[in-house]
């Protein structure tokens, strides 16, 4: 087992044709992922990878001809609202945005509409999620991480990379590694990854990587304090991060102090969360 | 991006919410020509975009044209928080009875907008927020519904506001939701929102935050943004699209991906060592981003070694050491040693072309840090 995706996974790439969308649908079948099909409009018909893999104009033809359960986005930021709003009305069941630079407003009406919804999305901004040695999705380095059973959560990109490095040089393998992005406003939030690692016969030990702003680690160290029951370390970035250039009373008055580093390490202490000093001393502590 | 409160105003006076009378001037003989038709009693109010205005001595009162004129002079030679003021907004004085706060903002962790109304409003009102929550009023808005007028009605009654003044309260909450809307804002605020002496209710003060990311669908836009109160380097750094921000220490970092930036920044301090900045070049980055971060970090004098850290994963390592050989031989006199850890994609081929150049490499980023601390010690900060 492991959480997300594994060698059942039937992926639909949306913006297959695009710079970044085949380079990456290589990468990722070259890592065992079964890529089913490719959504790119005016290019139904023809045929990419090898002259495998179908291309379709909408989403809901790409899954009634090849029964694709996942999709990920590789749109232009201006368009994805659109590809993950048509994901979710084709009703995926999980949806893995990687694009960047999306407009919040257009974010906080997915988030809406996914609330009647039961599709899973992750991201935007993500580097997607890898299951070592079964599948991987997005665009995480997929030889810089082992098969084993510590699951990883982490709000970064590279930062990932490094820990997901880190442990593979330590001989650690990784049930699965989650990147939920690292937007104000995403699909999926530390505590919904946590509980699935929870329920993950697979996963053992579980890694989270945060970092200054927001309050989301804060919630998570409070849910691993009253309802978590595997081990957690967690590494939190930005200690030295100057302080931001904060304007207006709103942000402050939503979220009231939280938000720094020695904050966000304070309360996983207390939750008895182990917590790194610096990427590559996260291995001792599993 | 911020934009200045003259600007904000602007648009709350094209979405009829009421401001006080007044206009903005660039210098202080303008102000007096502004003043003789507000008055006897004016306000100067510096326009920067930090917080702690007013107790910098920016926003001050004036009872003739003359004193305006003569306050003016003084503020446009000072600073606030080291922005040099420009632009000051002179306004006619409002006679105050209460200070009230309305503002919509996006809530983070619950993903949606929120609208928020306090009876307490002014400067206090976070430690309000945070000792009496009870005074802040909160509601949430469905962004595919938009606000509704049974929502406002319930903070007017949260807030205790006399239903004198409901009309206009819910006039300047929809007016408000309409403008965090249509300019893709991410706060819109009124702080205060004044019941004033026979006119009503008014903004006195407005903030505005705009998402950059929803630039693109407003051009126009681009004309508000003021440079003056940017850092240039930082100007100079979004010009490629790389993230800077300048910090007081002596060792440039280049890393790629914000997270791992901050990482590196933390482990320099903590094996002993100061950053002098944060820099991501971003994801993909081409051999001429790199060496233009080159260029942004040898302009700050202090920085007495660079490190360069980056894990490739949609970055070519590759193409970083090239960028490397091309800011090197532009700037042949690059006197600080360069210190470089490569890691993740092509990574083996970027050291191969930084072979020459016999660069102090870092196989970790551990070892990466502590040799660019040992770089720079005895140099000063």
């Amino acid at each position: 087992m492991s959480i997300l995706i594994d060698r059942e996974t039937r992926l639909l790439v949306q913006g297959i044709t695009g710079k970044e969308g085949l380079f990456h649908s290589e990468q990722m079948r070259e890592n065992g992922t079964n890529i089913v099909a490719g959504v790119t409009p005016g290019k139904g018909g023809e045929w990419v990878l090898d002259e495998k893999v179908p291309i379709f104009d909408t989403v809901q033809t790409a899954v009634k001809a090849t029964g694709a359960n996942v999709s990920v986005i590789f749109v232009p930021a201006k368009f994805s609202f659109d590809a993950i709003y048509e994901a979710i009305e084709s009703q995926m069941e999980l949806i893995i945005c990687i694009t960047e630079g999306i407009p919040a407003m257009d974010m906080l009406k997915i988030k809406s509409i996914l609330r009647t919804s039961n599709s899973i999305l992750i991201g935007p901004n993500s580097p997607g999620i890898i299951t070592p040695g079964q599948a991987k999705v997005g665009i995480i380095p997929g030889n810089i991480a082992l098969p084993g059973n510590i699951g990883v959560v982490s709000r970064s990109g590279t930062l990932t990379y490094e820990v997901l490095h880190a442990l593979k040089e330590n001989e650690k393998g990784v049930s699965t590694c989650v990147g939920i992005g690292g937007d104000a406003i995403i699909g999926s939030s530390f505590i919904d990854i946590l509980s699935m690692f929870d329920q993950d016969a697979d996963t053992e030990k579980v890694i989270l990587i945060g970092e200054i702003g927001g309050k989301e680690e804060e919630l998570a160290a409070d849910y691993i304090a009253t309802e978590m029951t595997k081990p957690v370390v967690a590494y939190i970035a930005g200690r030295t991060a100057p302080k931001g250039k904060r304007m207006g009373h709103a942000g402050a008055i939503i979220e009231g102090r939280a938000g720094s580093a020695m904050q966000k390490i304070e309360l996983f202490r207390k939750a008895g969360v182990k917590v790194a000093e610096y990427p590559e001393d996260i291995p001792a502590l599993l | 991006m911020k934009i200045q409160e003259y600007q904000v105003k602007q648009i709350f006076s094209k979405y009829e919410i009421p401001t006080p009378k007044g206009q903005v001037a660039l210098n202080a003989s303008y102000v007096e020509q502004i003043a003789e038709d507000l008055g006897d009693k004016i306000v100067i109010k510096a326009q920067v975009l930090v917080g702690g205005r007013g107790k910098a001595g920016g926003i001050r009162l004036a009872n003739s044209p003359d004193e305006a004129e003569e306050i003016a002079t003084e503020m446009m030679g000072m600073e606030i928080n080291g922005f040099p003021i420009h632009k000051v907004l002179v306004e006619e004085a409002v006679d105050i009875q209460q200070e009230l706060y309305l503002g919509i903002a996006t809530d983070r962790l619950q993903a949606s907008p929120v609208i928020i109304a306090s009876s307490y409003g002014g400067m206090d009102i976070e430690e309000t927020a945070e000792e009496a929550p009870e005074k802040v009023s909160r509601v949430q808005i469905d962004p595919l519904v938009g606000l509704c007028d049974f929502q406002i009605r319930c903070l007017a009654v949260s807030i205790d506001l006399s239903r004198k003044h409901w009309r206009r309260f819910t006039q300047i909450a929809n007016a408000l939701w309409e403008i965090y809307e249509s300019y893709d804002a991410s706060l819109v605020e009124i702080n205060p929102l004044v019941i004033s002496e026979g006119n009503g209710l008014m903004a006195l003060d407005g903030k505005m935050t705009i998402d950059d990311n929803a630039l693109f669908r407003h051009p126009e836009l681009a004309d508000l943004r003021d440079l003056d109160m940017e850092n240039p380097y930082e100007i100079e750094a979004q010009k490629y699209g790389i993230s800077y921000i300048h910090m007081p220490g002596n060792i440039g970092c280049l890393v790629n991906g914000a997270g791992l930036a901050m990482a590196t920044m933390d482990i320099l301090k903590l094996k002993g060592g100061e950053p002098a900045n944060f820099l991501d070049i971003g994801g993909g980055a081409s051999a001429e981003k790199v060496s233009s971060a080159f260029r942004i970090l040898l302009s700050d004098e202090k920085v007495s070694a660079i490190l360069v850290n980056i894990f490739g994963g949609i970055t070519r390592c590759d193409e970083i050491a090239q960028g490397i050989t091309i800011a090197m031989e532009e700037q042949k006199k690059i006197k600080i040693p360069i210190v470089v850890r490569l890691a993740g994609t092509n990574a083996e081929e970027g050291y191969k072309i930084l072979e020459k150049r016999k660069l102090p490499v870092g196989h970790s980023l551990t070892e990466a840090a502590q040799l660019a601390i040992n770089l720079v010690v005895g140099k000063k900060l």
